[in-house]
């Protein structure tokens, strides 16, 4: 699987309350979650962002609460892919749980730009930088995860039996 | 066989493996599944997709309304409704409501529903709270809650760990809060990304269950998977009284592998306040100049227990809030609502002029009950001071504990205990 897209960059620590403020988890419409994505560090993004963008942050993307609404909102907003330099570890499983495409990758996080074209295949874990013609290998996801994400998220993984009790 | 850590050791155990070893991912059962009236809705939708619709286990789910409850406004009360209609049709056990209800993270260890060596996954990233009563517990997503619902089983990714090893004694006005506090400003908000933080040592006997589960609370926010405490008398007397289940004991094995481990005199450790916007911000009040506050919020999973609250009264008790400074006091539960009524605690707080809240999470993650407007100040008992935590976006939260919270009410600002207590 590819995925292109153009760039949207913010830097470390991107909380959960800011990805999706707390006074709108009185919903779990997902088009009204994506419709306040980001709104308390960029009020622009909800304006600005495009199906396909590819966000890019720092150190501890989506620390703070288990919110799943928080990827929920990223995903239906239409980004198709995370790249920062480490994942919170909630929001690193809840995004492979629904299916949102995340990487980590220390240098790409460092120099990729706001407004940069990326290409990213998921298969071999390279990363393109098409604008600066940079490429970054990554690694690829450990077995097990990647048969979550092959059955398309964590409840298909439980319906094919993937995860079952012993 | 390896040697493991507490955490690896407990894992190994539900997973049904000898040993483990970190980076290992697993596939453990678990002994309790939590969620709330936030990330339930979610859950439940997540879960309806699931084929074979029963839960694993009617005792194992506890589902608590405690963030926007009493419900806020409609979309609130929906969600809630949502959950209600949800547990009675599977019968699940653990549901509490408006009238049951306390924070969760208060309300578990209280009603027994945790014990050693179990695993805890809930919906909350402060589930790491009953590491506190040697228990594996961590945050986890709605979907993790809906299939862990469903089959009693979730995925981990074996941590390694650092180990705290405490000694000595608090001072005077020091608590279980300033000591996390303090550890976080040391090691930062991604201090232990993925990893346990191993909490040991002599000086765990001078912790109360109450300093403990503050601390495991807060564990979340150096980034870690989990905190734990090993157990002791302290624990196992604590689990007899609230009549949790049998404990199970897992030590550490002594030549087991830390990734840093660090030594920490309690008495060492002055009263600590967490500036704005991340916890890792921590101040001692040497650093600290005039900050003055409008509003002062003493409560949630991290400092809204009985010992929290007779400390705030002590500091409150005959003195008067200082004008302008909107002083909310809210018990965690119901159960330390009625005890902080009987020992007049509730009374000092209204004589002094605080709002006293039936128990909510409320304010603590800008909810309901104590919103600030652009440019407010709080020192707050709570655990996270984020950009917009609890209320705008421009707005500032201080993490304290009680005693530095209720100072600084009758003080309207930032105030060390001292400064309102003649010793
Ligand atoms: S009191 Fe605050 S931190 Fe604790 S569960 Fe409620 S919202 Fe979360």
């Amino acid at each position: 699987m590819n995925v292109k897209g153009s760039v949207l960059k913010y830097g470390d620590n991107v909380d959960t309350d800011v990805i999706i403020p707390a006074r709108y988890l009185n919903t779990t419409d997902k088009k009204e979650l994506a419709s306040h994505c980001m709104e308390d560090i960029d009020e622009s993004f909800v304006t600005r962002v495009k199906t396909g963008d590819i966000m890019v942050a720092g150190n501890n993307f989506g620390c703070g609460s288990s919110r799943e609404h928080a990827p929920i909102a990223i995903k239906e907003s239409g980004i198709s892919l995370v790249i920062a330099k480490n994942f919170a570890r909630i929001f690193y499983r809840n995004a492979v749980n629904i299916g949102l495409p995340i990487i980590e990758c220390e240098q790409a996080a460092e120099e990729i730009n706001e407004g940069d074209t990326v290409r990213v295949n998921f298969e071999t874990g390279i990363i393109r930088n098409i604008t600066t013609m940079k490429e970054y290998k990554t690694l690829p996801f450990p077995p097990f995860i990647q048969q979550i994400i092959q059955a398309g998220g964590l409840v298909e993984a439980v319906n094919s039996g993937l995860i079952s009790k012993k | 066989m390896k040697a493991m850590t507490m955490t690896q050791k407990i894992l190994a155990f539900h997973a049904k493996l000898p040993d483990v070893e970190a980076g290992q991912l697993i596939l453990a059962e678990v002994d309790m599944v939590l969620g709330n009236d936030i990330t339930s809705p979610v859950a439940i939708n997540e879960f309806a997709r699931i084929n074979g619709k029963g839960v694993f286990d009617k005792k194992k789910i506890s589902m608590v309304m405690d963030h926007f409850v009493p419900n806020k406004d409609i979309k609130a009360a929906e969600q809630s409704k949502k959950c209600r209609e949800f547990a009675c049709s599977m019968g699940i056990e653990n549901f509490y409501d408006c009238g049951q209800m306390g924070v969760e993270h208060a309300l578990l260890p209280e009603r027994g529903l945790v014990t050693a060596g179990d695993i805890v996954i809930g919906a909350d990233s402060h589930t790491c709270t009953y590491g506190a009563l040697g228990a594996f517990s961590t945050g986890v997503g709605s979907t993790d809650m809906a299939c862990g619902m469903a089959s009693g089983m979730a995925w981990f990714k074996v941590p390694s760990a650092i180990k705290f090893v405490l000694t000595g004694r608090m001072n005077k006005w020091v608590s279980g809060k300033d000591v996390i506090l303090h550890i976080i400003g040391m090691i930062g908000v991604s201090g232990a990304l993925y990893k346990s933080m191993e909490f040991t040592g002599e000086g765990l006997k001078n912790l109360t269950i109450d300093d403990r589960l503050c601390m495991a609370n807060m564990a979340i926010e150096a980034g870690a998977k989990n905190g734990i405490f090993e157990v002791d008398e302290i624990t196992l007397a604590f689990l007899k009284d609230v009549g949790a289940k049998t404990p199970v004991i897992y030590k550490a094995d002594d030549n087991a592998e830390y990734d840093e481990v660090y030594e920490i005199d309690l008495a060492e450790i002055t009263p600590t306040v967490s500036f704005p916007h991340l916890p890792e911000n921590a101040k001692t009040f040497d650093e600290i100049g005039e900050v003055k506050i409008d509003q002062v919020v003493i409560g949630s999973c991290t400092n809204g227990r009985l010992q929290d609250l007779i400390e705030a009264a002590e500091i409150m008790k005959g003195k008067k809030v200082a004008s302008g400074v909107r002083t909310i006091v809210i018990p965690a539960t119901q159960k330390i609502y009625l005890q902080a009524m009987e020992l007049g605690l509730l009374k000092i707080f209204v004589e002094a002029g605080a709002a006293v809240s039936t128990p909510t999470c409320g304010p603590c993650l800008g909810g309901h009950m104590g919103i600030l407007a652009k440019g407010e100040r709080a020192v707050a008992t709570t655990n996270r001071n984020f950009v917009g935590r609890m209320g705008h976006p421009e707005s500032e939260v201080y993490l304290s504990s009680p005693t530095v919270a209720a100072a600084s009410s009758i003080t309207g600002k930032i105030s060390h205990p001292d400064e309102v207590m003649s010793s």
